[in-house]
């Protein structure tokens, strides 16, 4: 028999790491992951056109990216129909990368502290996106100097 | 087993545990050399070792036959039954690894504390609840309504599957797949009237929800069992509100 140094066991658990017992919390019994759960899978798909949509006119209708200047983006947005798309795929992208970001805070977060000041991080930097971005989209004005 | 080293048979496999003692709180790989035939199982080698050559290796196994679950371990990475793993198929040529399943808290060398896991076994209802008056025959079933949940039948409570989710890895407060699949049983089990019940306990935080449908389970599974597909069966029930 010979013996070799110890490795450490990936994800091994921790010592004085909380385990489901009799007492684990009972919290939490709305339906608010199904609904996070769906809106994962609908706004994914919906993004995917949105996103893939959104690049192909960018990138390759029409002489790709060179056509892209403040004369572009003013006639763009003049429309209604871009308007609503360009903000469905902020919200949606947000909304999407935030959950999923949630749940990677979930999962690896070890302590509350940290758990609530990333998720904090999270929400406060979703929120000043999202409200930034639709503050463009609508009250973008052309005929300010580019 | 006494190891007939004059058949031709027998080759000499290398078997690394990772040994936990629980006195000092230190981990250890050991390494020993086993006549073994390649048709042995990884528990044959396992109570060669035992038996032979160190008494001190602690591992459980009741039936040997791959029926109690009791011998679920991660083998060369992956958690197998050591009654059900033969030696030539897991290549005997290089040395065999042998650990604990992951996620739980180990108390000596393979054995590992099973509460957490069956307390997550618990707060499903595994058990027939029915209500009404109780009928003078039996609860009669067709064969139909008995094939909707006969693949979660099979379960055996080893923890392979739950022991190989990297969701029940991060904090242990995942229900886990084997739980899920024990609930399964009985949600679309015909004779069953706390189907309702029993998805509201699965809808919360630690429930179905946090499945990410990496597939672990499934491959894990000693018995085969569809668990990423029961899953999704029951989240399509939380969704669609039927069983």
């Amino acid at each position: 028999m010979t013996t070799t140094p110890a490795i450490e066991a990936p994800r091994a658990p921790k010592t004085g790491q909380k385990l489901r017992s009799r007492r684990t919390s009972r919290a939490g019994r709305t339906n608010f992951e199904l609904y996070s759960w769906l809106f994962m899978r609908f706004s994914g798909l919906l993004l995917t056109f949105l996103v893939l949509g959104h690049l192909f006119i960018m990138l390759v209708l029409d002489g790709g990216v060179e056509k892209i200047d403040f004369a572009f983006v003013a006639g763009r947005w003049a429309s209604p129909f871009w308007q609503i798309w360009d903000l469905l795929t902020l919200w949606l992208a947000t909304l999407h990368g935030t959950n999923g970001l949630r749940t990677v805070i979930n999962d690896y977060a070890e302590r509350n502290g940290t758990r609530v000041t990333l998720k904090t991080l999270l929400y406060t930097a979703s929120i000043w996106m999202v409200f930034l971005g639709s503050l463009v989209i609508f009250t973008f004005d052309p005929s300010i100097k580019a | 087993m006494p190891a007939a080293t004059s058949d031709p048979e027998f080759m000499t496999i290398t078997v690394q545990v990772k040994r936990y003692d629980p006195d000092t709180e230190t981990h250890r790989w050991d390494e020993w050399q086993v006549q073994a035939l390649p048709t042995w199982r990884i528990l044959d080698a396992l109570h060669e070792i035992k038996w032979e050559q160190d008494g001190t290796l602690t591992f459980r196994r009741s039936c040997a036959h791959g029926v109690c679950g009791s011998d679920a371990m991660r083998i060369n990475g992956r958690n197998r039954l050591a009654c059900k793993s033969l030696v030539k198929d897991l290549n005997p040529a290089k040395p065999i690894t042998v650990e604990p399943i992951q996620g739980l808290p180990v108390i000596k060398d393979l054995v590992v504390d099973m509460d957490p896991f069956l307390q997550a076994y618990r707060d499903v209802k595994p058990f027939l609840i029915a209500h009404g008056n109780e009928p003078t025959k039996e609860r009669l079933q067709s064969q139909k309504d008995r094939d909707r949940f006969d693949d979660t039948t099979k379960c055996i409570l080893c923890a392979a599957c739950t022991t190989s989710c990297p969701v029940f890895w991060t904090d242990g407060q995942y229900f886990g797949p084997a739980a899920i699949v024990n609930a399964h049983r009985f949600i679309f089990d015909s004779r069953d009237d706390a189907a309702e019940e029993r998805l509201e306990i699965l809808n919360e935080r630690e429930g179905v929800w946090r499945c990410r449908t990496t597939f672990n389970c499934t491959e894990a599974c000693p018995r085969g069992i569809q668990i990423t597909q029961a899953i999704a069966e029951v989240k399509r029930a939380l969704i669609t509100r039927r069983v």
